[in-house]
């Protein structure tokens, strides 16, 4: 067990610190920024350019292969460049989808010309990608889905409504998964795509979150036509290749949760009185506090651990799921302790409030996060049942046909 | 970067389980608690001959010469087997103080004797109920003769050395004494984990040797120390019973079909493993930042702590709930893991000590960075 570096892995921190010296500036707040959220045009450009400066680096995907525009860095070297990142200003990301969760699934699942096609385009961050799995009657049980596509010669014909789509509107491409198959059961109709977000027939529609934000977009398909060639992998495996994307997206959701943010708790609490007593004083307050920054260090320490497996050449199994499951959770109750040590002044939002202002913006959107990508009790249900081995819930639709799967309550 | 013990160490940690299996069964632990007898003398004997009591002992001292990476997978594996023996307070704070503090001939006196298992040592710090502050400490020192009253000790009825924290001169130090000397009055307790024993200690005027440099921040960071390696034990007992829990549930069929089927259940088992996972990241960190004596273990040890005493609790906790009615029987065995779990968390401090250390900790590194930056700022502008 060694903390520190070795030899190669300092020289390695070394020259990306260098390099980051020299093209960004230092971070002043531990705070993150919120990505995904009110994606104006100036921002895309932003990242866009930065994403840019990055690959002709070649700090870019820096663990992807490099005949695709990669470097080939190892686990180790990628979370190295992640902590040296994390302490510079960097602009709000777009491509937390396109690089977390799209590119590893074609990396994955893709022919080689697939990869030839999309993944340099998405290294150099010229082409914007989103997912577009989850539909109005199809979230945790996603596997339910309905949007159809039917074969028309070379080409598959799709209808149907995705939605929970992160910036839809900025975006290129998608990974998509359809039903394409409904006389069999759920999980063996489905085939994933690849499709062009500018296809006639699709119409993206924004949704307004409880926070304001419009991340997410509905997105509509009516006869979008697809090329048989943007398939990826066979038809009726789209299962398989969803849950790629799934372990990638909890992986990526549960390392991204600001568990920095959650020690700055101990300075805010610096800021604040209690009874006229500074609220460091007040022993229920600093054990709370202990508590949050336990899980935030454990959590810190778990993806240090599962990084030591990566490089071991062992696959993260499910035990990713607990990243996302204790951090969102984590964040949550911090953010409702932090408003409640502001005492009746986190009634007010915003300028108004400048203490308390990042953590009302956390427990906004910290509802979100605990849905995205698997919900706290499907993320509690892969736990127990994978790594656990318990008994899997009793489904209601096991062995039927999926149109013959009930979708409501009998009619009367 | 590895963040993994090695295969060498986990080979020590599955010989050490082995072992275990075969001689310290829970019907062990249940022995020494329906007995009188205050520890399992035959599993004492037979861990030193194992070299987990000297594990971190030098070979000149008779020990193993390991470090403590390998004796906390020894720790683990202890709390695993929930073994009655007077392990923690020996080798994690009694064997610990003498290795940083002792002088050359408190080594060699004493070094010897507790890596073969032939003298047990304890530690004596507590004197009454409550959240103490080391300041209140009453026990007192004068010309190397020692007076006051140590309540509860564990172990105090057993051991034969004690390290005992006192004032000299209105100053905290850390003191040896031979248990076998004159002026030494013990008395055994009524244990609430009856597989681990308790006693009181008067001393009145007995001979005392001090530990060199044992100031008051000495004790702070032996305890830091110890606390890592509780954690491992408690990491340890808390796999376990979330296992015999498992098992449990799984077999148990109600309504026509495994309570483990249930929600209910499936979710608050997926929490306590979740609890148990940050509670082992959060004891690697510590149990490194041990081995190395790195700076960080000063609030490593209180994140390893608190994760690990809470985790153990809460999964007792549970286990009997899940278990039912049989769950509150004498005859199961998980009121066995539900005393040893609260026993551990009050050993060396409760978790609303180490809650407030942490915080106390994390500020002193917060404005240190703050300072070093303002000095860093002055320094660019002059």
């Amino acid at each position: 067990m060694d903390f520190n570096d070795t030899p190669d892995e300092a020289a390695f921190r070394a020259e990306a610190r260098a390099w980051l010296e020299k093209n960004a500036r230092p971070r002043t707040s531990m705070t993150p920024t919120i990505s995904g959220e009110d994606l104006t045009p100036e921002i895309v450009k932003q990242s866009q350019a930065w994403q840019k400066k990055k690959a002709e680096a070649g700090w870019a995907c820096i663990t992807w292969p490099k005949e695709y525009g990669g470097r080939g860095a190892t686990p180790i070297q990628n979370a190295i460049w992640g902590q040296e990142q994390a302490n510079f200003e960097t602009p709000p990301d777009v491509f937390s989808i396109g690089i977390g969760m799209c590119g590893p699934t074609i990396l994955t699942h893709g022919t080689p010309e697939q990869k030839q096609r999309w993944i340099p385009k998405l290294i150099t961050g010229e082409e914007i990608w989103c997912q577009l799995f989850s539909e109005p009657s199809a979230g945790s049980d996603l596997a339910g889905l309905r949007t159809s596509a039917v074969k028309q010669g070379d080409e598959w014909v799709v209808n149907g409504q995705k939605i929970w789509t992160s910036g839809a509107q900025i975006c290129e491409w998608g990974i998509l998964v359809v039903r394409t198959d409904a006389a069999v059961a759920k999980h063996a109709g489905l085939t994933f795509f690849v499709v062009n977000m500018h296809s006639p027939g699709i119409e993206i529609r924004p949704i307004t979150q409880i926070n304001r934000g419009q991340g997410f977009n509905e997105v509509f398909f009516s006869d979008v036509r697809i090329p048989d060639d943007q398939r990826i992998s066979g038809v009726g495996n789209g299962w398989a290749v969803s849950i790629t994307t799934l372990m990638n997206e909890r992986m990526s959701i549960g390392s991204g949760m600001g568990v920095g943010a959650i020690e700055d708790l101990v300075g805010f609490m610096d800021e604040l009185e209690i009874d006229g007593r500074p609220a460091s004083e007040d022993r229920q307050v600093r054990e709370r506090i202990a508590e949050f920054v336990v899980k935030a260090r454990g959590l810190k320490y778990t993806s240090l651990r599962t990084l030591s497996a990566l490089s071991q050449g062992k696959t993260p199994g499910p035990e990713a799921s607990m990243s996302k499951l204790v951090g969102a959770v984590l964040q949550q109750h911090a953010a409702s302790f932090a408003m409640e040590m502001a005492g009746t002044s986190s009634a007010l939002r915003g300028e108004a409030a400048p203490a308390a202002a990042a953590w009302q913006e956390r427990y906004l959107s910290l509802p979100g996060l605990r849905i995205a990508g698997g919900t706290d009790e499907i993320l509690r249900n892969i736990i127990a049942e994978r790594v656990l081995g318990l008994p899997p819930d009793a489904r209601a639709d096991k062995g039927l046909a999926f149109k013959d799967v009930p979708t409501g309550p009998p009619k009367a | 970067m590895n963040f993994d013990f090695s295969d060498e160490q986990k080979l020590l940690q599955q010989t050490a389980r082995d072992y275990l299996a075969e001689h310290s069964p829970l019907s062990t632990c249940r022995e020494i608690l329906e007995s009188d007898q205050p520890y399992a003398a035959a599993l004492w004997k037979g861990a030193a001959e194992m070299g987990w009591q000297g594990a971190v002992i030098p070979e000149e001292f008779g020990g193993a010469g390991f470090g403590h990476l390998e004796l906390a997978m020894i720790a683990y594996e202890v709390g695993r087997a929930l073994a009655p023996i007077p392990f923690g307070p020996s080798v994690f704070v009694a064997t610990e103080a003498i290795l940083r503090h002792g002088s050359a001939a408190q080594k060699s006196a004493w070094l010897p004797k507790l890596a073969s298992g032939s003298a047990i040592g304890t530690f004596a710090l507590t004197e009454k109920p409550g959240q103490n502050a080391a300041e209140a400490i009453t026990a007192s020192v004068k010309d190397g003769k020692l007076s006051g009253l140590k309540s509860p000790v564990a172990d105090g009825d057993v051991a034969s050395l004690a390290i005992v924290a006192a004032k000299e001169n209105g100053a905290t130090g850390l003191y040896l004494v031979d248990l076998a000397g004159a002026g030494i009055e013990r008395k055994p307790l009524e244990s609430f984990d009856p597989s681990r024993s308790q006693a009181t200690i008067r001393f009145d005027g007995a001979r005392c040797e001090p530990l060199a440099g044992a100031d008051a921040a000495a004790i702070a960071r032996l305890l830091d120390r110890a606390a890592v390696l509780t954690a491992f034990e408690q990491i340890g007992g808390a796999d376990r019973a979330l296992e015999i829990t498992r098992a449990f549930i799984v077999g148990r069929y109600a309504f026509g079909k495994p309570i483990a089927a249930n929600q209910a259940i499936k979710h608050r088992m997926a929490d306590l493993w979740c609890e148990i996972e940050i509670a082992r990241s959060n004891a690697y960190y510590a149990a490194w930042a041990l081995a190395n004596d790195d700076a960080e273990l000063s609030v490593a040890a209180c994140l390893a702590r608190i994760a690990a005493a809470d985790a153990f609790e809460k999964t007792t906790i549970e286990m009997i709930e899940f278990h039912g009615g049989v769950g509150y029987t004498w005859e199961y065995d998980c009121h066995l893991f539900y005393r040893r779990a609260k026993q551990l968390a009050g050993l060396l401090g409760t978790p609303k000590y180490w809650k407030n250390l942490l915080i106390d900790r994390l500020s002193i590194q917060k404005n240190a960075i703050q300072k070093n930056a303002t000095k860093k700022g002055a320094e660019k502008a002059a």
